[in-house]
């Protein structure tokens, strides 16, 4: 193998498995570890810059990250469940515990640059399109049909989950950069905002249509049966505050987790959540099914509905028929049915909630815009989101179909650095590299700036408030957040990733120490090879292709050191260990570059 | 050294032995030797070997006297019986504790100063008798502990960290223990664990005394330029004579070899180890030769390292004074103290 050429940025950030996989690349260990000195601010500022929602995040965020974590991985065989790290709920303690940081929060006047952008939607892509330019000196105008700002973290999330203060405060936040926001004002037609000639336009109106269920009795029966996106809206808007005694949700999505629990709240005795699929390959986040279940909400599962069952205009039920999984050779999974008889369920409502669509029927065909014929969506580049017309650009679930939140905030990010590329005469296609900062952690024989002790705990629940008050009042929050004490320790958990381990060659005697005291038997001294000989010859063999195999130039003897970065503790044992500190821990900070001089090269190169 | 312990996380595919036990199961307590120390990598190989070997943790005696290496005990088999006797003692000590239960395995962990000078005499005396043990000397050449002074195994002409000349000949534990009887006898380098590690196999396996020296550099005071005991010098001058590929009684013989260069050693527990040789004119089993072999390659400058002699077919000090098998604390009273009547027995036959 190669070398690792550990100067390329990419290297390191890979190893700090939760940044890499955060669409937005938040610096997770660099905020956790401010959470654990109780440095809440500076911890809320972190999150801030790269996602812009820490709080409304903290308790919504679909988590790519914790899967990701390396936490899960190095408890495998080590304990009962392993466990990631619960980064989300310890950026929520961020967002709860921080004092005022308004006074850190840009605010205008800003000076103006004579560009004009104007946002469809006011959701969360758009707020960061927002955020990112307005301190810049655009002007921004910012369209919603609805009278607040928020979009669907506002319409769609049930309050139980994120308190409308929340949302109020970091909505707020943008909001208050002089941004222009044109509330109730739904834009039917974008040809029409064309012609207000805005330097640039961005389409954030997201995924807002849910797919319905044409099956036998759907109109006859159509009081009872509610879509669940615009059902979760009324019911957020107060236009709606109960349902029947028996409802059935339709759908395995976290959107019919928020629909049964929502039901449940308002007077749904027995609720249960029916999906066709079988119960894990359910589209739900784990954690979402598991607070459902927790509600004492049934899921059953592999059950496809035929028809709803009414007498008169009246529901009665819903017919489902019975199916099995089959996997094809090539993995594909079918639903066949099992040839049992049909089955019925009772109920007085049904909340659909099988998916969402994007629509935009206020898009003319006719204006260069090019759409694509499968999906009729249109034709967005996955890196600039720019569409065909070179100056309206798409982000959030608009771009792609529903994905969520910190996706959304990502797309933002990128949407506004290709608008300030774009006012400034750049190529978008040039993409910013990220700011990375490597720093020694050293700060004496055997201490680091970082706390490298490992914490053997288990992963700490988050408190619930007691269910009979939860269940009750559809506005009481449910999680009630870790308290401090409990951040702390659950803090204590991270293993520090971005505390690299970098080794010099030139300095390595070749004794053997750091091999001897590697907890997880990360390093070896051997013959180099080709990366699946190597792989499959180190003291724990690297099965974990997903991560990378560290390898330095040939040693004294001819052999080379090669650490497998899969499980890495990141104790910095091998550093303590080393006695001419060939090995040492020095800290990757990554800073993604938003929109702003950074991302201009071009113009930096002129002005020096 | 590190003040933190090592986290008790490991590696989610860590083998487990025939015992169920993981090889970090073996570990002692952190090492506070220095950072660097070939010692804490000759700790790490009896852990590797012991697991390797199945062996039962608490049928282990780890004994040793004082010195740097002496500490030693402390950093391996941490759930194994353990002595730190007086500078130099440890021999004593072994041979006691081996005649009253020799069901255990006795490991001698020593050091230079420990084993060929305050405790020269011990160390001969145990050899001679053949004590069933595995002693093994950390030997680095110089007394860490008091800041680096010449030890009594440093080479005549090596340098001091202080540039000061070694004008005293070298006592070559190895060419003692060959000349006292020891019937187990090798050399092995902490740089080497791919060599070392068979080696305190093969020693654990082995009936009677079995010697390992362990050139082991000691990076605060002797490894620098003009030392004969640092990494760079040990691994210029290292001349392997031969390689165990220590094989245990679970795993078949598989592995191809050149035909002429593979020899096994039966030792009495029915072990199997392949031996390959290296250095076409030695002879592992022939101890006149091996210690020729050894002068010779010493004059020349070479560190001769591998299994330099063994006697498969030892016996130890046991059968020398036919004592009773059953360990000592699992005879009763009546069997320990037969009374008047025996004792007049015994007096009547030495009369």
């Amino acid at each position: 193998m190669k070398p690792t050429d550990i100067q390329q940025p990419d290297y390191f950030h890979k190893v700090v498995d939760c940044q890499w996989a955060c669409p937005a690349h938040t610096p997770v260990p660099e905020y956790i570890r401010m959470i654990a000195a109780g440095k809440y601010g500076d911890a809320y500022m972190v999150n801030w810059e790269s996602n812009v929602f820490p709080g409304i995040l903290g308790r919504t965020c679909d988590r790519p990250c914790e899967p990701a974590c390396r936490r899960g991985r190095v408890e495998e065989n080590n304990g009962e469940k392993p466990e990631p790290v619960a980064i989300c709920r310890l950026k929520r303690v961020a967002a709860d515990f921080k004092e005022d940081i308004s006074g850190r929060i840009p605010k205008g006047p800003f000076k103006k640059n004579g560009k004009r952008i104007a946002l469809i939607g006011a959701g969360p892509a758009s707020l960061t399109v927002a955020r990112d330019l307005a301190p810049l000196g655009y002007h921004i105008v910012l369209f919603d049909g609805d009278k607040r700002a928020g979009g669907m973290i506002r319409t769609q999330i049930p309050k139980f989950r994120l308190p409308e203060s929340v949302i109020d405060e970091e909505v707020g936040y943008v909001l208050g950069m002089n941004v222009e926001f044109r509330s109730g004002q739904r834009i039917d037609s974008l040809k029409k905002v064309l012609q207000d000639k805005y330097d640039a336009v961005f389409v954030g109106t997201g995924a807002p249509r849910g797919r319905d269920l044409e099956i036998p009795g759907r109109t006859e029966a159509a009081k009872n049966i509610h879509i669940g996106i615009d059902w979760l809206s009324s019911v957020s808007f107060g236009h709606i505050d109960k349902i029947g005694k028996r409802v059935i949700v339709l759908g395995g999505g976290n959107t019919a987790m928020d629909c049964c629990r929502s039901a449940k709240r308002l007077g749904g005795a027995d609720v249960k959540v029916i999906v066709r699929s079988g119960f894990e390959e359910m589209k739900a986040s784990p954690w979402e099914k598991e607070d459902a279940e927790h509600e004492g909400i049934p899921i059953l599962n592999f059950l496809v509905p035929k028809s709803f069952t009414h007498s008169g205009s009246k529901l009665t039920g819903v017919m489902f028929e019975k199916v099995k999984a089959e996997y094809d050779a090539k993995g594909r999974r079918r639903l066949v049915p099992t040839g049992e008889a049909e089955v019925h369920y009772e109920c007085d409502d049904v909340l659909v909630a099988v998916g969402q669509e994007n629509a935009f029927p206020w898009i003319e065909r006719d204006i260069g815009l090019e759409f694509d014929d499968k999906w009729d969506m249109p034709v967005v580049d996955k890196v600039t989101m720019q569409s065909t017309l070179p100056h309206v650009f798409f982000g959030g679930d608009s771009a792609f179909g529903p994905k969520n939140i910190i996706w959304a905030v990502a797309h933002g990010h990128e949407a506004a650095i290709s608008i300030d590329k774009l006012c400034n005469g750049e190529d978008i296609k040039q993409r910013p590299s990220p700011l990375v900062n490597l720093s020694s952690q050293k700060m004496g024989i055997h201490e680091w700036s970082y706390d490298n002790s490992i914490s053997p705990d288990q992963r700490y629940k988050v408190p619930l408030k007691d269910q009979k008050i939860a269940l009750k009042n559809i506005k009481v929050e449910v999680e009630l957040g870790f308290d401090p004490k409990l951040a702390l320790a659950e803090a204590q958990r991270c293993l520090n990733c971005d505390a690299q381990t970098v080794f010099a060659p030139k300095l390595c005697i070749e004794c053997d120490a750091c091999v001897d005291i590697c907890p997880m038997d990360c390093i070896t001294f051997t013959a180099n090879a080709e990366e699946p000989d190597l792989r499959a010859r180190l003291n724990a063999p690297a099965l974990n292709k997903e991560q990378d195999l560290y390898v330095s130039t040939p040693l004294k003897t001819g052999r080379i050191m090669a650490k497998d970065e899969d499980v890495c503790l990141h104790c910095g044992l091998c550093a303590e260990r080393c006695p001419t500190g060939a090995w040492d821990m020095q800290k990757s900070l990554i800073k993604m570059t938003h929109a702003g001089p950074g991302c201009r090269p071009n113009q930096q190169r002129k002005a020096a | 050294m590190t003040y933190l312990a090592k986290p008790l996380l490991h590696h989610p595919e860590l083998h487990r032995n025939t015992l169920g036990y993981t090889r970090r199961d073996y570990e002692g307590k952190i090492s506070t030797l220095c950072a660097g120390c070939g010692h804490d990598s000759i700790s790490a190989s009896i852990i590797q070997a012991c697991w390797e070997l199945d062996i039962e943790p608490h049928k282990v005696a780890k004994l040793s006297g004082i010195g740097c290496s002496s500490k030693t005990p402390d950093y391996f088999l941490g759930n194994s019986h353990g002595f730190n006797s007086v500078h130099g003692r440890m021999p004593s000590v072994v041979t006691g504790a081996n005649l009253a239960n020799r069901e255990l395995l006795y490991l001698g962990v020593s050091g230079d100063g420990d084993s060929a000078s305050i405790g020269l005499g011990q160390f001969a005396h145990c050899m001679r008798r053949g004590v069933n043990m595995v002693y093994i000397v950390e030997n680095n050449g110089v007394y860490g502990l008091t800041k680096g002074q010449f030890s009594a195994t440093a080479d005549k002409g090596s340098k001091s960290k202080r540039g000061v000349v070694n004008a005293d000949s070298p006592i070559d534990m190895v060419g003692l223990a060959l000349q006292l009887g020891a019937t187990y006898v090798a050399r092995g380098f902490s740089g080497d664990k791919k060599q070392l590690v068979p080696l305190i196999k093969a020693a654990i396996e082995h009936r009677g005394v079995a010697f390992i020296d362990v050139v082991s550099p000691c990076i605060a005071f002797n490894n620098h330029a003009g030392s004969t005991k640092s990494y760079d010098y040990v691994r210029e001058h290292n001349e392997a004579v031969n390689r165990l590929d220590f094989i245990s009684s679970r795993d078949p013989l598989t592995a191809d070899y050149e035909p002429g260069t593979i020899t096994t050693i039966t030792q009495h527990d029915g072990s199997v180890t392949p031996l390959r040789k290296l250095a076409p004119d030695f002879d592992a089993t022939d101890r006149i030769k091996a210690m020729n072999y050894l002068q010779e390659r010493a004059a020349a400058g070479e560190v001769v390292t591998g299994l330099l002699y063994v006697n498969p077919d030892a016996d130890d000090m046991h059968a020398h004074l036919d004592t009773i098998e059953a360990p000592l604390n699992r005879l009763s009273e009546r069997e320990l103290c037969p009374g008047n009547v025996a004792l007049e027995k015994i007096n009547a036959a030495l009369r």
